[in-house]
């Protein structure tokens, strides 16, 4: 699948908004969401534009952009009206949350409620994004529940990542602790999850082949010699997208060191360095971690347009997918 | 509205004879011609007389070699457009129900004016039946020529998709699927027609009818031969006819 910049954009930057935002939730939960107005106004600020920036980003590779308030109609079957429905809905509690966050309007009991119903919405919104995906069954490497288990955790992980930096330079020490913890967890489970995935698309069986698309199974062995045209044409520019091999290998280990194991590395370090009076420091690795999360993820969902191969392209050559 | 009809009254749609295609692309052409100057007008043309061109085409013809074991080759061409699936996967996905399924006779169809571009339908369907036109912005598809085969402007037997009343060979040929007693339906029963990609579970209702085995004596029932309807029998003939046939015989 052709990797579009503008989608590449809206899962990792939707994605990170909405981990921060489930995290903040918790945190209320908990009773260790720091009441400081300039904290809030950038930390909520912050996922708010991300999650803004995303969903417009999303609508940038539309062909008719100004139609997308159409996309909210056909919830009862559609994953991506459904993904533009939640996102919608959660803008109320998450909205009212930040309010009542940054500038305390309302009692912090029902702040902790609007921050977990503001959660779950952005965990429903993560899943909706990821069911457009694994409902495909078009698509094999899409069509299984590492694609959701994927979603679900990548964002949350970055978020919690960037909170457990923005945490720490406003010094919020055992909020910033808490949040390391479980950003170091998500990491550990993320990378699970990523490598699971994987494992599944280098280890699954065949869905569809050229026999079954053209029928000619039976017949033997199936190649293209007359192909229908002979420049490339709106199939094979969108679904037919071919990646080097050796790309593949480069960028996935990018994915899994730069979006993993150094995120992880600066969290422990960092951790040691704040324990330590060393804060400078451990905010400077901290924000590593969050530049390194970055590449990583926008590298790991390249590859998850990269490496998706499409059942249209059996017609066109492709043996198996 | 991108819910799909649980049964339509008709299936129409066309049966493929892969046997009779001899991979001549006039369905193909004949369907931008018609489609060029009908209901999804116009079928953008990019760089049409350039060093690339390309556009939008809702039919495709391949050709392919199958090999089996034994290294015996067959060429075989395969037109490729729009099944007018009964599970339509390109119908659900749709967020603005532009893409829709009409119940009276199943044809599927987009509505442009909402179309919004997205192109999730043409994610959604394994036969890439969905073509995206860059310079309107909203995806168009086969519409079973839906202006022509109820024109009543024209006569009946042109009221035929453009594909089907073009082809030279006679490949391709177009009815009611959902009724059983329909020539097309007779037509799969008979010649054991078959869905592409069953496993989608697309529930397709076009049908793509078989290759017959070739005449060098691998496989089953041979193609007809024209030649051997001739015998030996005088039976019939003429008195010249059976006298030049004794004196040569």
């Amino acid at each position: 699948m052709h990797p579009a910049k503008s989608v590449i954009f809206f899962t990792t930057a939707s994605g990170a908004g909405y981990g921060m935002m489930i995290w903040l939730g918790v945190l209320a939960a908990l009773g260790m969401l720091p009441q400081e107005t300039v904290f809030g106004i950038l930390v909520f600020g912050l996922a708010f534009a991300l999650i803004v920036g995303g969903l417009l980003s999303s609508t940038f590779h539309l062909g008719r952009p100004e139609r997308a308030w159409r996309a909210m109609s056909q919830w009862r079957t559609s994953w991506l009206s459904r993904e533009g429905l939640a996102a919608i809905i959660g803008f109320v509690p998450l909205g009212l949350f930040a309010l009542v966050a940054i500038f305390s309007i309302a009692d912090m009991a029902l702040g902790v409620v609007l921050g977990l119903v503001g959660a779950a919405m952005a965990l429903l919104t993560l899943y909706c994004t990821a069911m457009i995906y694994a409902s495909l069954k078009t698509i094999p490497a899409w069509h299984n529940r590492w694609t959701v288990a994927g979603y679900l955790v990548l964002g949350p992980m970055n978020g919690a990542v960037i909170l457990a930096f923005l945490l720490a330079v406003f010094g919020f020490e055992e909020a910033a602790g808490t949040m390391r913890t479980i950003a170091g967890v998500m990491i550990i489970i993320g990378l699970t999850v990523k490598t699971f995935y994987w494992k599944h698309l280098a280890t699954a069986p065949a869905t569809s082949t050229a026999g079954s698309a053209t029928g000619l199974g039976h017949l033997g062995k199936v190649e293209m010699t007359g192909s229908p045209h002979d420049q490339d044409n709106y199939l094979l520019r969108e679904m037919g997208f071919r990646i080097a091999r050796k790309h593949a290998r480069k960028l996935g280990r990018i994915a899994i060191v730069l979006g993993f194991w150094m995120p992880l590395a600066c969290l422990l370090v960092a951790g040691i360095f704040l324990d330590g009076g060393l804060p400078a420091a451990g905010i400077a690795l901290l924000f590593v971690a969050v530049i390194a999360c970055q590449i990583g993820i926008t590298a790991e969902r390249w590859l998850f347009f990269a490496e998706a191969r499409h059942a249209v392209t059996l017609y066109y050559g492709e043996k198996a997918l | 509205m991108t819910s799909l009809p649980k049964t339509t009254a008709k299936k129409l749609g066309l049966v493929v004879d892969l046997d009779i295609c001899v991979g001549c692309h006039a369905c193909a052409v004949n369907c931008k011609e018609w489609n060029a100057g009908a209901k999804s007008a116009p079928l953008t043309d990019y760089d049409p007389y350039g060093k690339k061109p390309d556009g939008v085409w809702f039919n495709r013809v391949h050709t392919y070699e199958t090999t089996d074991e034994a290294g015996h080759g067959q060429t075989v061409h395969f037109p490729r457009s729009c099944l007018h699936c009964e599970d339509a996967p390109c119908v659900t996905v749709c967020p603005t129900g532009a893409s829709y399924k009409r119940e009276e006779d199943g044809i599927v169809l987009v509505n442009e004016d909402i179309c919004i571009g997205c192109k999730l339908c043409s994610w959604a369907c394994p036969y890439g039946a969905r073509e995206y036109d860059e310079n309107e912005g909203v995806m168009k598809k086969c519409t079973l020529c839906v202006d022509k085969i109820y024109n009543e402007n024209l006569p009946e037997e042109s009221r035929v998709p453009a594909c089907v009343s073009t082809c030279p060979a006679g490949a391709r040929s177009f009815g009611d699927l959902g009724d059983p007693d329909s020539e097309v339906s007779k037509l799969v029963a008979a010649r054991g027609g078959y869905d592409l990609m069953p496993e989608q579970g697309t529930k397709p209702v076009n049908k793509y009818l078989p290759p017959r085995p070739r005449q060098d004596g691998r496989g089953g029932d041979k193609a007809p031969r024209m030649l051997e309807h001739a015998d030996d029998s005088t039976e019939g003939a003429g008195l010249i006819a059976r006298w030049v046939d004794k004196i040569l015989s």
